[in-house]
């Protein structure tokens, strides 16, 4: 009945939501102005819908129904039950920043377990420091023109400013952990991370939440900056709660002879988009992004990359699965930029969804803007159903069907998980893809 | 009691009925070999025990040690012991070859009631098989039959066998694609399988196989139905008569 009533109240709550947090937002003066700037670029459109372009397949207007408030500084009861969360989480080889319901916990940060040449401040401080040079440009989104990215500047609480020195070779992963212990509420985080020239650095995110919450909003930025030369590996594993949105935004700009390598999965949340800006800014970098949607139930997921080769001689790998069960809906959305420039540009995307049930939905969208006339770009897309003659095969030896099926699911997923270098985290990222295989048996 | 006993078997494919009526009694020990010419229902049979989906048993049954077949799933008839050596083995892409292999004898041996196999044995039995069926190690690592030659593809389905230790092998026209030399190399590995307690079927169009693996009883396969079974001097004969004289009598 009033569907269209009920849409447009999102987006006027929200506004809401921004007058009654202003007071709580960290930050005075300049930083007031950026807030300011940021939310009427947001309200330009409101929460995105169909008939913008870039979210044509996640409908955020029918898909977050509503917004929630600001969630609450997390007290003493919050703090225990993410540490129980931390505990579980399989990751104890790593230097840790957590952040809790949005906010910078120190408490269970492991700081000194960083390694030597990585500095951590946080964001709140920094915005707050009235004192010094004011840094509204933290709150800058650049070119990027993104409602929700815009939102995130505008009502950022906290998060981490991360710096790996010229030359260091942090040992363990650099891990930024989102717990979420609050019910109907919502956190805005935003990160920065710079890895200096020479340096070499893996870089984990992850997204969980405590136990028995299930339903509350995300919506995180992080700005990378690549040096010229430097190394970085990124993980970024998103096990939100089942009615959970998220919604991520990752920037990432690469130096010349830089190396990143970036592997996103998201096997959580209710609905999700996980959208990547990647500038290719220096002479001869190597970028490689890849990523896996596990989802079932009637999970929404969306990860849309924008790869842009801005300089000559770079190379560009994506590699991509979904595997949809139940009345899931994956989301792929590869644009390829080559600039006029960008001479000698290596581009290939690879994406391939498998769907198991016959309400599973995959949509892909691949596009290639070329504005040089030497380079060697590509992209494939396949979807599909298991392979009948493989499965039996595999029956006729001996499997039974739902391990069948996991031994060729664990295939084809495998594929984009090979891509990262790193043995723990890729561990991890198939950890994370076994666990979600056996709840499906 | 038959091992193996296919009573008046009638199967359909979609609206087609492939085999009226066909019986057979296979016992353990023997070797069976099943000819036919294209289209008279080898493969459907070799299929249909095996469990493969999309064939509708209309009548008849199928009876293993006494139980009735048509009632297991494909695992479950493989943990009983049924193996089909497939014509055209499929590739599977990311799956390690001795991954598949583990998973599927410790599913076996899980189904049994068994206890797992443990790793060492486990590696051990397979190294020592597979030098045997000349499989080099590097084969073992690669993803099931990706990249294999038509005989190597073979030799992993003997390979297969004879890490399974199945009483009943189906060897589904274990010839086609293979030269002479890869052929007797496949053929050395399943002699080797013969054994008191374990029947062999072989499906073959040629006689040029049995010349390797000689059978017990030859049967003629001829629309769907067994038209004529004998001795092995029977594949010699049908070798220089034909299968034309059969089309009559079925």
């Amino acid at each position: 009945m009033n569907v269209v009533v009920a849409k447009a109240d999102a987006g006027r709550a929200l506004s809401d939501v921004f007058a009654s947090a202003r007071d709580r937002l960290p930050g005075l003066g300049t930083v007031v102005d950026a807030r300011k700037q940021a939310f009427a670029s947001y309200q330009q459109t409101g929460l995105p819908h169909r008939r913008i372009e870039d979210w044509k397949y996640t409908d955020l207007r029918a898909l977050m129904r509503e917004v929630l408030p600001l969630a609450a500084e997390p007290d003493a009861e919050a703090l225990r039950r993410a540490e129980l969360v931390l505990s579980s989480l399989a990751t104890s080889d790593s230097g840790r920043l957590v952040l809790v319901d949005g906010t910078f916990t120190p408490l269970l940060s492991d700081l000194a377990g960083l390694g030597d040449g990585v500095t951590v401040r946080r964001l709140r401080d920094v915005l707050d420091n009235a004192g010094n040079e004011a840094r509204a440009d933290l709150l800058h989104n650049g070119a990027i023109v993104d409602p929700m990215l815009a939102l995130n500047a505008a009502m950022a609480t906290d998060g981490v400013l991360i710096a790996v020195a010229a030359g260091a070779a942090p040992a363990r992963p650099i891990h930024i952990v989102h717990v979420a212990t609050h019910l109907s509420a919502a956190a805005y985080t935003r990160s920065y991370f710079t890895i200096g020239v020479g340096a070499r650095a893996t870089l984990l995110e992850s997204f969980v939440a405590a136990d028995g919450v299930r339903s509350y909003q995300a919506n995180d930025a992080i700005i990378t900056g690549i040096g010229d030369d430097a190394d970085l590996q990124h993980v970024r594993l998103m096990a939100d709660a089942p009615d959970a949105v998220n919604i991520s935004t990752a920037i990432v700009t690469v130096g010349a002879k830089a190396r990143f390598s970036t592997f996103n999965m998201t096997s959580g949340g209710g609905v999700s988009r996980y959208q990547g800006y990647i500038t290719v800014a220096g002479e001869g970098a190597e970028v490689s992004a890849n990523g896996v949607n596990l989802l079932k139930g009637s999970q929404h997921a969306d990860t849309t990359l924008f790869m842009d080769h801005a300089v000559p001689n770079c190379s560009s790998r994506e590699i991509f699965r979904a595997v949809v069960d139940d009345r899931g809906h994956s989301v792929f959305q590869g644009r390829i930029m080559v600039r006029p420039k960008a001479q000698k540009t290596d581009a290939k995307m690879m994406t391939r969804a498998l769907l198991l049930s016959d309400e599973a939905e995959a949509d892909n969208k691949p596009e290639l803007e070329i504005f040089a006339d030497d380079v060697t770009c590509g992209h494939g897309a396949t979807s599909g159903a298991l392979d009948e003659s493989l499965l039996f095969y595999l029956r006729a030896r001996g499997l039974p069907e739902s391990e069948a099926q996991g031994l060729l699911i664990q295939a084809f997923v495998g594929e984009a998980i090979e891509t990262i270098a790193d043995d723990g985290l890729r561990e991890l990222a198939a950890a994370a893809a076994l666990r979600w295989l056996e709840a499906r048996r | 009691m038959p091992l193996l006993e296919v009573k008046n078997l009638q199967v359909r494919v979609e609206e087609r009925e492939i085999l009226h009526g066909l019986s057979l009694a296979v016992n353990a020990g023997e070797i069976h070999a099943i000819m036919g010419p294209n289209g008279s229902g080898k493969s459907t049979l070799s299929h249909v025990i095996a469990g493969k989906p999309g064939y509708e048993v209309t009548g008849g049954e199928i009876l293993f040690k006494g139980e009735n077949l048509l009632e297991m799933s494909p695992d479950r008839r493989a943990a009983k012991g049924v193996f089909l050596a497939f014509q055209y083995p499929v590739e599977i892409p990311g799956v390690a070859t001795m991954t598949f292999l583990r998973t599927a004898l410790n599913a076996q041996r899980k189904a049994r009631g068994e206890g797992e196999f443990s790793t060492p044995d486990f590696l051990k039995k397979v190294r020592e098989v597979a030098a045997r069926l000349n499989i080099p190690q590097d084969m073992l690592r690669r993803g099931v039959n990706v990249g294999f030659s038509g005989g190597e593809k073979k030799r992993n389905e003997v390979l297969q066998m004879a890490l399974f230790e199945p009483s009943l092998c189906i060897l589904d026209e274990m010839d086609s694609g293979l030269d002479i030399d890869a052929l007797r190399v496949a053929a050395d590995g399943v002699n080797a399988l013969r054994s008191p307690d374990r029947a062999l079927v072989v499906i073959t169009h040629y006689q040029r196989l049995l010349n390797y693996i000689v059978p017990d009883i030859v049967h003629v396969m001829s629309k769907g139905r067994v038209v004529k079974s004998g001795g092995k001097e029977l594949a010699i004969e049908l070798e220089t008569s034909g299968y034309a004289q059969f089309e009559d009598a079925a």
